[in-house]
């Protein structure tokens, strides 16, 4: 036993700069906040281009990938100087993207142009132009890299998009103002969110049938308010945590029977979230009180709340 | 399949759309024509040049929507056109609009009250849809109110509701009212007095604007003397319903108050300093549609056509009776960039949504503001409620 911890502590000491971290966006603050899981404190600031939103990191950690929507850019930043190695082609006002895995081809959702943009991240140039609904913002891309997913928040309806071809090849219609999209279960059902519907959509991946839909309650807060946006599934995929926007709450959702089984209270109108890397915490983003919330996810409540930027949007982890 | 089983089967996945949102995308393919009737309004003098009514006010807020739902029909199979049609004031608009009801059921108008309510009555608009987008009057929605009129234009008490809200949470409650000489003003003002009345707050004192004088000189020294003999206030609330002399009230009232209803602190369905909910994508695409800002006016008739389009998409219908039961059921809902669900009393046809309270610069406030509450929807703590409704032709 005692062996194994030392193995465990010289392992750690063998990499000081280990901590894991979560990356924040915030939206008009023109920065990303860099917190230290263990410490839970912000640790680094860094400057990036106008109105970061979506971000994401490359398979190894080396790069991560800012949609500057006001920049009309896709930055590419180097995680251990913070500084932003060059600009990818991104089409016009970028908000949120996905990284398919072959780690190569970035899918950006245009919000003005209603176009979604594919990238490729090696030749830095743009391989395709795909029209889809209005402003489009959710993407997601099914685990095979098959298909990819752009939702149109005006148009109401996510596009399924053959990666191969490139052609839209079944649009399904959601509950109004679609914002997020993931692919889950290994990728048999595709999840969307929609803001001001309020459910979040669940569909049969391969027939592109809707097979549920999650409904939100909560004592207190009318309806209307009750804004689903971002989500996350335990590795399990048995438990889903729905952001609920100006709601101001987390929902914890039993994926098999799509029930609500608890809420948890959050910082004001909350976004998005990411994991600790051993998912024993989860960091959501809450744009109007410019903080993260910090929950612990055995105890399903919130244990911190930590002040970032302003507009805090989007969050990733990097371990 | 015989027509005839065709025509069942239609007629039956309409009723169901309602309730299964999936449907529309297998629906046939359809067109629809949506008709814009505008009588020009003839201008009216203001003392400011400085903001001009745009040209084609109103019809391009159209415009864009119908953009909006080809795009969303294109995936469909379903495609939209819009058909304006703009009068002269003193044009025969109720032959313009058997015209054009004669090519479509679906109607938005842009006109006076009493010319609406003439449109509504006539033998071929039975069964069609029209939509108010430009009208805030209140009987329209009461008395006067019709089944086959809906109302995407604020209504005028809705507006007085959400600004009372706003200085009622600030507890600025007493209010000092200047009105001016029109009818029109008349009749805000009496709005103005019965909103206040509903949420208790008090106009404490009344002056009426009487001065012909050029303003942009005279202001500095004409309003202090007006205000002057008002009993102590908070706010200064301006009825000046053609946006003439309020803007010359701020910073030149004997008190240093803050200025509401007109200039200052104004209640209205859009304005360009609304950001928020995504509001700032579709006020971009408004100005890269028509190069100028989007008005009031200009989102009543984009959320006209927006709901006419949401209602095809979701019902995969274009027949106005199908479109008509949808708009007014509890399934329908539109995402208006503010934040909550915009959806239609069923009771007058009025369209529930937020009221933006905004200065030049940014918005201040939301109506309903937090602890307005409603057993149905915190959105009908604005304007007319069921209880007093005056209308009757909706059914019960």
């Amino acid at each position: 036993m005692k062996v194994i911890y030392a193995g465990l502590l010289a392992a750690c000491l063998a990499q000081p700069l280990a901590a894991a971290e979560i990356w924040v966006s915030n939206e008009k603050d023109d920065t990303l906040s860099v917190i230290d899981i263990d410490t839970l404190e912000v640790i680094r600031t860094l400057k990036t281009g106008e109105r970061p939103r979506g971000i994401t990191f490359n398979a190894d950690f080396t790069r991560l990938y800012i949609c500057a929507s006001d920049s009309n850019a896709v930055q590419v930043m180097d995680p251990e100087t913070g500084e932003i190695l060059f600009d990818l082609p991104s089409g016009e006002d970028p908000e949120q993207f996905v990284l398919h895995p072959d780690n190569r081809h970035l899918w950006i959702a245009n919000e003005n142009d209603a176009v979604t943009t594919v990238v490729d991240v090696e030749t830095h140039k743009v391989v395709t132009q795909i029209n889809v609904g209005i402003e489009p913002e959710g993407m997601a891309v099914s685990p095979d890299g098959k298909t990819v997913i752009t939702t149109s928040e005006t148009t109401n309806m996510a596009h399924w998009i053959d990666t191969e071809s490139h052609e839209i090849y079944a649009n399904t219609l959601v509950d109004s103002r679609p914002r997020h999209a993931e692919f889950v279960k290994d990728g048999t059902e595709l999840w969307v969110s929609s803001e001001i519907g309020g459910t979040v959509s669940v569909f049969d991946a391969a027939d592109q049938s809707e097979i549920g839909k999650i409904h939100f309650e909560i004592k207190g807060v009318h309806p209307d308010l009750i804004q689903p946006v971002g989500f996350e599934l335990t590795p399990d995929q048995k438990t889903a945590f729905v952001a609920l926007g100006p709601a101001n709450h987390i929902a914890v959702v039993n994926t098999e029977t799509l029930e609500v089984e608890d809420y948890i209270l959050t910082g004001r109108r909350v976004w998005h979230m990411a994991f600790s890397p051993d998912h024993r915490l989860l960091f959501t983003t809450n744009g109007v009180s410019g903080d993260v919330t910090v929950i612990d996810v055995a105890k399903r409540e919130a244990i911190k709340s930590i002040k970032v930027g302003r507009f805090p949007w989007g969050a990733v982890m990097r371990p | 399949m015989t027509h005839m089983r065709r025509a069942i089967r239609v007629a039956a996945f309409g009723m169901l759309c309602a309730l299964c949102a999936q449907a529309g995308a297998q629906a046939a393919e359809l067109d629809l024509t949506i008709g814009y009737l505008r009588l020009e309004e003839p201008a009216h003098p203001v003392l400011s040049g400085l903001d001009p009514v745009p040209a084609r006010r109103g019809i391009e807020g159209a415009e864009l929507a119908i953009s909006d739902n080809q795009t969303t029909g294109g995936f469909l199979g379903h495609s939209y056109a819009l058909d304006v049609v703009s009068l002269a004031p003193e044009a025969d608009v109720l032959a313009a609009a058997r015209d054009m009801l004669d090519k479509t059921r679906v109607v938005v108008l842009d006109m006076t009250a009493e010319a609406a309510l003439a449109v509504a009555d006539l033998a071929e608009a039975k069964g069609a849809i029209l939509i108010n987008a430009a009208n805030g009057d209140a009987a329209l929605r009461g008395v006067s109110c019709r089944a086959n009129l809906l109302h995407t234009a604020l209504e005028d008490d809705m507006a007085a509701d959400a600004l009372m809200q706003v200085l009622l949470s600030k507890r600025w409650t007493k209010l000092a009212m200047i009105v001016g000489p029109t009818d029109e003003d008349g009749v805000r003002a009496q709005t103005y007095r019965q909103a206040a009345q509903k949420f208790g707050l008090k106009i404490v004192s009344e002056a009426t604007w009487t001065f012909d004088s050029d303003l942009r000189r005279a202001a500095s020294r004409e309003v202090p003397l007006l205000t002057q003999g008002f009993k102590s206030h908070d706010v200064v609330l301006i009825a000046d319903a053609h946006d003439d002399f309020a803007r010359y009230i701020e910073h030149n009232t004997w008190e240093p108050r803050p200025v509401a209803g007109g200039g200052g602190l104004t209640a209205v369905a859009w304005a360009p300093v609304i950001e928020q909910w995504g509001a700032a994508q579709l006020q971009s695409r408004f100005t890269d549609l028509t190069g100028r800002v989007m008005t009031s006016r200009d989102y009543a008739a984009w959320a006209a056509v927006r709901a006419v389009g949401e209602a095809v998409t979701r019902t995969g219908s274009t027949e106005a009776a199908v479109l008509h039961d949808y708009l007014l059921s509890d399934g329908f809902e539109l995402a208006g960039f503010q934040g909550r669900p915009l959806s239609f009393r069923n009771w007058n046809g009025q369209m529930r949504q937020p009221v933006p309270v905004v200065n030049a610069h940014a918005q201040v406030a939301a109506a309903p503001l937090d602890g307005f509450e409603h057993p149905r929807n915190p959105l009908d703590t604005l304007g007319t409620d069921q209880a007093e409704s005056e209308c009757h032709a909706f059914g019960e």
